[in-house]
C-alpha cells in the first residue's frame, strides 16, 4: 500500500536526500546526501527508524504539503517556521500529520538546511543504491509543486517527542586536521589561518562554502602548479584568489587547488548551517584528538533516540494532544504563529 | 626518472599513495597498476579506491582503523614489484569514437592548430589518429581525462573561460583531451564534437569508461555526425577488448 505526500508549493531548493551513495569516487561521483547528516540521524531517532531513510532537505525555505494518509513527520536541522492547519509546530520534534491536513514550512529562523522526515522514509526511486538527489551530477531534480512523494502509510511512529540538539546553527569554532597538502602552506601561513576571523560568505551551497575575511589571502608555496588530487568532504581548498572554501557533500572528486586542512566530520554540520556573515574560526587539532572527538560523536548519535523527550509530561491526560495549540506554543517561544 | 611512492593520510578518510609530484606517463601507469591490484586484494577495511592522475586514494575509516596499520599493509604491497615498470592491466577496452573536428560544432579547432603551430588539416590528422588512455575520471560523473598527446599539444588553458560547451564536447589543453559529461564552462579549447555519453543515469552500467581504457577519435563529416542515431548513447562508437 502506498500513500503520497503532495507538494502543493515548493521553495526553490528542496530535494530528496539520504546518507548518499558510496563506491563511485573512481568514476567521478562524490557521495552527496544530506548537507547536515546529523539532522538525518536526529529525524531517525525521533521517528524510531534508520538514518538511511530519505527525507526532504529544504534550503532557506520550505513549502506546503498534504499527505493522502495519516502519518507522522519529524522536523530537524535549520530551525524553520512550521504550521499544521495554521497551528505552530515545534521544530526538532515529531508530529502527527493527519491525511489532508495542510502542513506549511516557511523560511528559516536560524541555519540553512532544514529536514522534513516521514515515518518509514520517502519511497522515491533509487539510483545507484541511494535516493539522494545529486544535482551537480544531474541525479534527481529539485522538488516542485505537483510532485507526489510516495511513502508507506503502514509504517507508524510515535508523535509528540522532541530533541534538544547542540546549537550548530551559528557558526563558531570549526576543528580542522592537517591533510596531505597542508605542508604546501608555510607554518606561518597556517598559524595566520588559524588566527583569522572568517565570515561565511553568501557564496555557499552543497558543493562548497566560501569563507570571507578582511585579512590577506592564504597562498601555498608554488601553489598553482600542483597536480590534481583527490578531494574529500570537509577539505579546505584555497582557490587562486587566496580565499578558503570548505568543500561539501557535492564537491568535485578531484581538484588542483591545494587544501590547507580538513574539517573533522562532526563539525561539518556547523559549516553547512552557519548563517551568511556568521563568524567562523578554524582550530587545528591533532589527529588523535580528532579521532577521540569522532568516537564520542558516534556514541552520541547512537544515544539520540534515548534522548527524545515527550513534548508534555503526561500525554495520557490529554485525549487529542496535538490539536492543542497551547502545547507547541508553550514549548516554542520563537515560532512565529503569523508566518505564512 | 621515477620517484618513490609516498604514503600520506587524507584527513580521517583514508590514505593516498602518490607515485609522483607531477603528471607523467610512468607515474600514471604505476597508479593504474597499483589500484587494479589493490581492488583485487579486496581488503575488508577498504570501502573504495580511486585513482587521480598519479596517485591512488584508499578510502578507510581512520576513526576505526589505525592509519599505521593500513600504512604497513600498503608498504608491503608496494614492495612486491616495480610499479613504474608494471605492464598495463588487462580487462580494459579500446573505444573508437566518431568525432567532427571544427565546423560550428567545435569552433576552436583553428585556434588550437595555430597555438600548436600546425595547419588545421595536420592538427585533425594528428588528433584523429592519436590513441590516448583514460588517465583518470573526475570532475563530473564518468568524465575522462585522456592522454598523453605528443609534446606539440602541450598548449596552455585559455585565459578566459568559455561560458559553456555542450555534452560530448572534445576539448584539449596540456597534452590531454576531455570528453565533457554535461554542459560545462571551461578554459580548455573545444576542438571536436562527439555524440558519446560518459554517464547515463538508469543504465545498468551508468559509466561508459573506466580508468585505463583507451580511446581514438576518428574524424567523420558533419553530415555523418548528423545521421548518428540520437538514441545511441555511445554516438556510434565501437568498443573492443584489449587483451
Amino acid at each position: 500500500m502506498t500513500a503520497h505526500l503532495k507538494v502543493m508549493s515548493a521553495g526553490p531548493s528542496m530535494s530528496i536526500q539520504d546518507l548518499g551513495r558510496e563506491g563511485h569516487l573512481a568514476y567521478g561521483l562524490t557521495r552527496g546526501g544530506a548537507a547536515d547528516r546529523l539532522a538525518l540521524h536526529e529525524g531517525a531517532a525521533l521517528l524510531g527508524q534508520s538514518a538511511a531513510c530519505a527525507a526532504i532537505e529544504m534550503v532557506g525555505i520550505g513549502g506546503t504539503f498534504e499527505a493522502t494518509a495519516d502519518t507522522v513527520i519529524a522536523l530537524t536541522g535549520a530551525r524553520m517556521v512550521a504550521t499544521l492547519e495554521g497551528a505552530p509546530l515545534v521544530w526538532h520534534a515529531c508530529h502527527s500529520l493527519p491525511a489532508g491536513a495542510k502542513l506549511v514550512i516557511g523560511g528559516v529562523q536560524s541555519g540553512n538546511y532544514g529536514y522534513l522526515h516521514i515515518a518509514g522514509g520517502f519511497d522515491t526511486p533509487r539510483h545507484m543504491g541511494a535516493r539522494a538527489s545529486h544535482l551537480n551530477a544531474q541525479i534527481g531534480a529539485p522538488l516542485q509543486r505537483g510532485d507526489a512523494l510516495a511513502f508507506d502509510p503502514t509504517k507508524s511512529a510515535r508523535a509528540g517527542y522532541f530533541l534538544s540538539p547542540d546549537n550548530r546553527l551559528q557558526g563558531g569554532v570549526i576543528r580542522v586536521i592537517t591533510s596531505f597538502q597542508s605542508d604546501h602552506f608555510s607554518s606561518e601561513t597556517r598559524e595566520r589561518f588559524a588566527r583569522t576571523a572568517f565570515r561565511r560568505d553568501p557564496r555557499g551551497n552543497r558543493q562548497g562554502v566560501r569563507m570571507d575575511t578582511d585579512a590577506p589571502g592564504f597562498y601555498a608555496e608554488g601553489g598553482l602548479s600542483i597536480v590534481s588530487e583527490v578531494i574529500t568532504t570537509g577539505d579546505i581548498q584555497v582557490a587562486g584568489d587566496g580565499a578558503p572554501y570548505v568543500l561539501m557533500c557535492e564537491s568535485q572528486t578531484t581538484g588542483g587547488y591545494p587544501r590547507i586542512g580538513t574539517v573533522i566530520p562532526s563539525d561539518l554540520p556547523k559549516v553547512a548551517q552557519a548563517p551568511v556573515g556568521g563568524a567562523i574560526r578554524f582550530e587545528f587539532i591533532s589527529h588523535d584528538a580528532a579521532i577521540d572527538i569522532e568516537k564520542r560523536a558516534r556514541r552520541e548519535i547512537k544515544s539520540l533516540s534515548s534522548q527524545a523527550q515527550p513534548l508534555v509530561r503526561d500525554p495520557h491526560d490529554i485525549a487529542d494532544l496535538l490539536s492543542y495549540q497551547l502545547i507547541s506554543g508553550a514549548v516554542s517561544a520563537s515560532a512565529d504563529p503569523f508566518a505564512r | 626518472m621515477t620517484e618513490t611512492p609516498v604514503i600520506s593520510t587524507v584527513g580521517l578518510s583514508g590514505l593516498l599513495i602518490s607515485f609522483g609530484s607531477g603528471m607523467s606517463e610512468p607515474a600514471n601507469r604505476a597508479a593504474l597498476a597499483f589500484r587494479t591490484v589493490l581492488e583485487a586484494e579486496d581488503w575488508p577495511e577498504v570501502s573504495e579506491t580511486m585513482m587521480s592522475l598519479v596517485s591512488v586514494f584508499v578510502a578507510v575509516d581512520l576513526v576505526d582503523t589505525p592509519a599505521e596499520q593500513l600504512r604497513e599493509k600498503l608498504t608491503d604491497l608496494l614492495a612486491t614489484r616495480d610499479w613504474y615498470g608494471a605492464a598495463l592491466p588487462g580487462g580494459r577496452h579500446l573505444w573508437h569514437i566518431p568525432t567532427v573536428y571544427g565546423t560550428d560544432l567545435a569552433p576552436q579547432l583553428q585556434e588550437v592548430a595555430e597555438v600548436a603551430g600546425l595547419d588545421p588539416q595536420e592538427a585533425i590528422r594528428q588528433l584523429s589518429t592519436a590513441r590516448v588512455r583514460v588517465l583518470t575520471l573526475g570532475f563530473a560523473p564518468g568524465q575522462p581525462y585522456l592522454g598523453e598527446l605528443e609534446e606539440v599539444w602541450n598548449i596552455p588553458r585559455q585565459q578566459d573561460l568559455t561560458k559553456s560547451v555542450p555534452t560530448g564536447a572534445l576539448v584539449t589543453a596540456i597534452r590531454q583531451l576531455i570528453i565533457f559529461t554535461a554542459p560545462t564552462p571551461t578554459g580548455w579549447r573545444h576542438i571536436g564534437q562527439t555524440a558519446f555519453r560518459n554517464f547515463v543515469l538508469g543504465d545498468s552500467n551508468p559509466f561508459a569508461l573506466s580508468p585505463g581504457d583507451e580511446l581514438t577519435f576518428p574524424a567523420i563529416e558533419r553530415a555523418a555526425f548528423d545521421k548518428l542515431s540520437r538514441t545511441d548513447r555511445f554516438g556510434g562508437a565501437e568498443k573492443e577488448v584489449i587483451a
